[in-house]
């Protein structure tokens, strides 16, 4: 491995960019690929880019042999990140949860007494308006988000600007009656029918959950089920187009 | 992963120092081994070591070769693969087999 390719991994987590490091294993011959990019003096080789984009996709390190050369792909793709909307009673557990399982986790409120991180140790809190919060972190495929306020005027703008993007995940607290209201109010700001279907709500597995921990593990359940099946069906063999 | 990004940090700090570093990749995996593929443990030059490739087993192993691929500058993969007997000397209990791959941070 080169210097210069360890500041690269280092340099995509930080923008949260996916990349694959091919390395030829005779050699330690190398290339650096991206979903648009590749570097490296093994780059030139359409199949072995081709055949790390695909490891990226599904998420998957592995060992391919390409003419007759055994290439290891290493993917690095960024951590899932979960963004929970109101600094709620339900974020306090689960915020230290879903760090618990590895997301990078994020809490936004633009209210002052609840954004603080003394009721959030050791997670990133941003007191903000949730849609330029996400503008300013930039939503992604391995983002999922929650919105917990209640409040109209906090969530719904939350899950405006979720459902216009990429983003593996939506989950809406409230009750089925809430979540109906909800459907109305978007429909106004040209949420459709389809794009509504994406919202989880009400959130979680029905796991008769009643606590604010035990929300915390339906929604989490919930989460990690999601992104199980998504990365199942990126994996499974593509059927080819007619 | 959150793990593997560690790794290349502490290796790079290293490296940064100006010492020798060589990263070692668990690259193919049989049965049920510690590790998954991906997995990584990064050596200096004085044999610390950061992150693992198994469940501590055969790090001693991955470290000496390090250390060698640090002096030489060539790759290197090893295999291991233990039977059910030797699993509990060696410490891959559960009898799984790893292929690693060592090379030197150039």
């Amino acid at each position: 491995m080169k210097t210069e390719t360890l500041a690269a991994l280092q340099e995509a987590r930080t923008k949260r960019r996916a990349v694959t490091l091919a390395t030829r294993l005779s050699d330690a011959a190398e290339a650096l690929v991206y979903r648009d990019d590749a570097r490296g003096e093994l780059s030139g080789d359409a199949a072995i880019v081709a055949a790390a984009q695909r490891a990226m996709d599904i998420g998957k390190s592995e060992t391919i042999d390409v003419g007759g050369a055994k290439i290891f792909l290493n993917v690095y793709v960024p951590p899932p990140r979960l963004i929970i909307v109101g600094a709620v009673h339900i974020a306090q557990s689960l915020a230290p949860m879903a760090a618990m399982l590895e997301f990078d986790v994020t809490v936004v409120d633009p209210r002052g007494a609840w954004a603080t991180t003394q009721r959030f140790p050791g997670v990133k809190v941003i007191q903000d308006w949730a849609d330029e919060a996400f503008q300013a972190m930039g939503l992604d495929s391995s983002t999922a988000i929650v919105t917990l306020t209640h409040d109209p005027k906090l969530d719904d703008p939350a899950l405006e600007s979720a459902l216009k993007s990429d983003v593996f995940y939506v989950g809406a607290l409230g009750s089925r009656r809430t979540h109906a209201k909800r459907k109305e109010r978007l429909a106004e700001v040209g949420i459709t029918e389809e794009m509504f279907a994406r919202v989880h709500g009400p959130v979680g597995l029905n796991i008769g959950a009643k606590s604010p921990a035990e929300i915390a593990v339906s929604i989490l359940g919930q989460i990690i089920e999601v992104r199980a099946r998504r990365l199942e069906a990126l994996s499974a063999p593509k059927v080819a187009a007619a | 992963m959150s793990d593997a990004l560690e790794v290349l940090d502490q290796v790079g700090k290293w490296k940064a120092d100006g010492k020798g570093v060589a990263v070692a990749t668990v690259i193919v995996t049989w049965g049920s081994s510690p590790r998954p593929v991906g997995s990584q443990l990064g050596v200096d030059d004085a044999g610390n070591m950061v992150g693992s490739v198994s469940g501590g087993c055969i790090e001693g192993a991955v470290v000496k070769e390090a250390l060698d691929a640090i002096k030489d500058g060539k790759p290197r993969l090893l295999d291991f693969g233990v039977t059910d007997e030797q699993a509990w000397d060696v410490g891959l209990a559960c009898g799984g087999k790893v292929q690693v791959f060592v090379e030197k941070v150039n």
